[in-house]
C-alpha cells in the first residue's frame, strides 16, 4: 500500500512549520492539505493499519463514504484557513492550526474507540494554543476554561470506551445507540455525553461562545471548522436515529438565535449561530433516515465553508480595525467593498438563499422532518431558519459594513485573506448551484433528493424576504434593539460567577471561622496567664505559686522527718 | 472621523435607500401574489394557509426580536462584568 496514513501529511506539515521560516514554511503549509487530499483519493473503502493492542484489535484507519466525506472537507477547510493565515508571523498559530486539522482527520478515520479517544484529546490540546495565541488575559482565562471542558469530554469518552471494552470485548467504533443492558447502558451514555460536550449541547455550549471569539482572527477559522464537526461525524456514526437527538437538536437550533440578536461582539454572534447550525445537523442525525442523515452531513460540509467565510470576513474587520463590537463598527463598505460583498455571499449561504450552499442541505433536513411527522420540530426549525437570516444574514453585514457610519476608514485586508475568502465564497455558490456534482456526490447514503423545484424556491424566498421585511419594519420604527457594549449572561455564569463566588464565600467563611477560633484560644491563654500572674508585684498568683521563705521549708522537712520517725516507731511496736 | 469633504456614497443618500426599499417592498408583494398563482406542493396541512411562509417569517422574526429585547432586561451586564 503506497498511501500515507490520512492524518500524516498535515501532521508532517505542522512539524515542518515548526522548523521552517518564510517562504519555505508557506509552501509546505499550502502543500500539506493538498497532498493530504490527493492522498485520500488513493484510498479504497476498507480497514488499514490494523493492529493488536493488549488483546484488542485496533483499526487506525477505516475508510468508508462517511469518513471520506469529512476527510475531504477537513482538507479543504485546512487549505482555506492556511491561506487566510499566511500573512501571520506566529509559529504557534501555524503549527497548532495544522496539527489541529491533522487531529480532526485522524479522528474521522479512526476505526476504533481508542484511536478516536487519542485524536479526541489531541483536538483539545492542539486547538487551545490557537486561543492562547491572542496573548491577552481574557484569551488565556478563556483558553483554560476551554481546555478543562474539552478534556472532561475526553475523560467521559475514555470511561465509556473502557466499559465497552469490558462488556463487548471489542473497541471497534460503529453504531452504539442508547439501548443497552446493565453497565453497557452507562457506557453508552458516557460516550453520548462526551460527544454532546464537543458538539455544544445546551447547557454545555458555552465553551464555544466563550473561547472562539477570544482567539486570533485566523485562529477562529481553524476552530470553527473542526471540533464540532468531528462531534457531528461521531454522532452520525454512533447514534444515528436516536430520537432524543431530535429534541436536543431543535433546542440548539432555537435558543442561540435569541442570544445572537442581543450580542454585541460580532464573532460571538457567529459562535451562537454555529450552535444553531449544529442544531440542524443534530436533528437530522436524530431523525436517522437516509435523507435526514445525508442532510446532516451535507449541512456540516456546507457549514464549514460558509461559517468559515463569515468568520473570515469578521476576522478581516478585526484585523484591519482592531474592533469587532457592533456598537463600534458601521459604514465599512466604503473602505472594504470587497470584504463586504464576500460577507454578503456568506450571509446568503448561511441563510439558505436559493443558489447558495445552505439551501441545498438545510432543505434536506426540513424535508426529512416533515416526512417523518415531526410537525412541531419542523415548525421550530422553520423559525430557526428565519432567525438565522435575521441575525447572521442581516445583522452581521448590516452592523459591520452599513448601519450608521462609525467614521472608521481603513483598507481591504491583506491579499491572502481576500484570496481565502474568495475561494470560500466561490465554493458556497458552486455547492449551492451545482449540488449534484459536488456535495451530493459525496453523500454516504442512497438518496434521490432534488432541492430545486418551484415550491422549495418560492416558499424559501417568501420566508426570507418577509424575515427581512420584519427587520426593515423594526428598524424604521426604532424597535430593533441597538448594539450596546455589554455582556449577556448565559450558562457560563454558573461557573464564571456563581461557583467562584460560592467558593470565595466558603473560603472567606472558613478562614474567618479559623481566625476567630485562633483569637479565642489566644485570648483565653492570655486570660489564664493574667489571672495567674500579678503584673504589679511581678509575682504569680495562687497559693502554691507563692514564694515561700526557706525557714518554712526547714520546718516542713523537720515535720516530715518527725512524722517518719513516729511511723517507724509505731510499726516497730506492732 | 469621517472627512467632511468626502464624496457622499451610495448609501449616504436617503433617496437611494428609499428607492432600494421600494424595490424590496415590490418583491415582497410579488412573492405573495406568486403564492396564489403558482401551484406549490403541500407537504403539511399548515402550508394550505395562504402565504403561510411569508406570515410565519414576519411574525417569527418580530417575535424573536421582541423576546430577545425582553431578555436584555435580565441578562445584560456591563462589558467588563467577568473581568472584575
Amino acid at each position: 500500500m503506497s498511501n500515507m496514513i490520512p492524518f500524516l501529511p498535515l501532521m508532517l506539515g505542522a512539524l515542518a512549520a515548526l522548523f521552517l521560516r518564510g517562504w519555505a514554511r508557506n509552501i509546505i503549509m499550502l502543500a500539506a492539505p493538498i497532498v493530504g487530499a490527493l492522498n485520500l483519493m488513493g484510498f479504497e473503502h476498507g480497514v488499514f493499519w490494523a493492529m493488536e493492542f493488549m488483546g484488542y484489535s485496533l483499526e487506525l484507519v477505516k475508510v468508508d463514504k462517511l469518513s471520506l466525506m469529512f476527510g475531504y472537507l477537513f482538507h479543504l477547510a485546512a487549505l482555506i484557513a492556511v491561506i487566510y493565515a499566511l500573512h501571520v508571523k506566529d509559529t504557534v498559530q501555524h503549527v497548532a492550526g495544522l496539527a489541529y486539522a491533522s487531529s480532526a482527520v485522524g479522528a474521522v478515520f479512526a476505526g476504533d474507540l481508542l484511536t478516536l479517544f487519542v485524536f479526541w484529546e489531541l483536538l483539545a490540546l492542539t486547538s487551545v494554543f490557537l486561543i492562547w495565541a491572542r496573548r491577552t488575559d481574557r484569551a488565556y482565562a478563556s483558553g483554560l476554561r476551554y481546555l478543562i471542558i474539552q478534556v472532561l469530554s475526553g475523560v467521559l469518552l475514555l470511561a465509556g470506551l473502557l466499559i465497552f471494552a469490558k462488556v463487548n470485548n471489542s473497541l471497534l467504533f460503529s453504531h452504539i445507540g442508547l439501548d443497552h443492558d446493565g453497565i453497557a447502558q452507562i457506557g453508552a451514555w458516557l460516550i453520548f455525553a462526551a460527544f454532546g460536550i464537543k458538539s455544544a449541547f445546551p447547557f454545555v455550549h458555552n465553551w464555544l461562545t466563550d473561547s472562539y471569539p477570544e482567539s486570533t482572527p485566523s485562529g477562529t477559522i481553524f476552530l470553527a471548522s473542526f471540533t464540532t464537526k468531528v462531534a457531528v461525524y461521531a454522532f452520525a456514526r454512533a447514534f444515528a436515529g436516536e430520537e432524543i437527538l431530535v429534541w436536543i437538536g431543535v433546542t440548539m437550533a432555537c435558543f442561540p438565535i435569541f442570544f445572537a440578536v442581543i450580542e454585541n461582539d460580532l464573532r460571538r454572534v457567529l459562535a451562537y449561530s454555529l450552535i444553531n447550525q449544529i442544531g440542524f445537523m443534530i436533528v437530522g442525525i436524530g431523525i436517522g433516515t437516509s435523507l435526514a442523515l445525508n442532510g446532516a452531513v451535507a449541512h456540516a460540509f456546507n457549514d464549514v465553508i460558509f461559517k468559515g467565510l463569515l468568520m473570515m470576513t469578521m476576522g478581516a474587520v478585526l484585523h484591519m480595525t482592531g474592533k469587532i463590537n457592533g456598537s463600534e463598527l458601521g459604514g465599512l463598505y466604503k473602505s472594504m467593498p470587497k470584504t463586504t460583498i464576500l460577507c454578503i455571499v456568506g450571509a446568503a449561504s448561511i441563510s439558505a438563499f436559493p443558489l447558495f450552499s445552505g439551501f441545498v442541505s438545510k432543505s434536506m433536513i426540513m424535508a426529512a422532518a416533515v416526512k417523518e411527522g415531526y410537525d412541531y420540530v419542523w415548525l421550530l426549525l422553520l423559525f430557526a431558519a428565519a432567525g438565522v437570516f435575521h441575525h447572521a444574514g442581516i445583522k452581521i453585514p448590516y452592523f459591520a459594513f452599513f448601519a450608521h457610519d462609525s467614521g472608521i476608514r481603513t483598507t481591504e485586508p491583506p491579499k491572502n485573506m481576500l484570496i481565502a475568502m474568495t475561494i470560500a465564497a466561490i465554493a458556497c455558490v458552486v455547492l449551492g448551484s451545482f449540488p449534484a456534482q459536488t456535495v451530493y456526490a459525496l453523500l454516504p447514503w442512497e438518496h434521490d433528493y432534488q432541492p430545486y423545484d418551484v415550491t422549495h424556491v418560492l416558499t424559501q424566498l417568501q420566508l426570507l424576504f418577509f424575515s427581512a421585511l420584519a427587520f426593515v419594519w423594526l428598524n424604521q420604527r426604532n424597535l430593533y434593539p441597538p448594539e450596546l457594549p455589554s455582556t449577556n449572561l448565559d450558562v457560563d455564569w454558573f461557573y464564571r460567577k456563581l461557583a467562584p463566588n460560592i467558593v470565595k464565600k466558603v473560603a472567606c467563611k472558613t478562614y474567618g471561622a479559623y481566625e476567630k477560633l485562633e483569637n479565642t484560644v489566644v485570648i483565653s491563654i492570655k486570660h489564664m496567664l493574667q489571672s495567674s500572674y500579678d503584673e504589679e508585684s511581678g509575682k504569680p498568683k495562687g497559693y502554691f505559686a507563692k514564694l515561700w521563705p526557706i525557714e518554712t521549708m526547714v520546718v516542713w522537712v523537720a515535720g516530715l522527718l518527725a512524722a517518719y520517725l513516729m511511723l517507724y516507731y509505731i510499726i516497730g511496736l506492732l | 472621523m469621517a472627512d467632511q469633504h468626502e464624496p457622499r456614497d451610495f448609501f449616504d443618500k436617503p433617496e437611494n435607500i428609499e428607492k432600494m426599499l421600494k424595490v424590496f417592498y415590490v418583491i415582497c408583494g410579488l412573492l405573495v401574489v406568486a403564492d396564489f398563482i403558482v401551484h406549490r406542493h403541500i407537504y403539511h396541512d399548515w402550508e394550505n394557509i395562504p402565504a403561510f411562509y411569508a406570515i410565519y417569517g414576519f411574525v417569527g422574526c418580530s417575535l424573536l426580536v421582541f423576546v430577545a429585547k425582553w431578555m436584555r432586561t435580565f441578562l445584560m451586564r456591563k462589558e467588563d462584568y467577568y473581568d472584575e
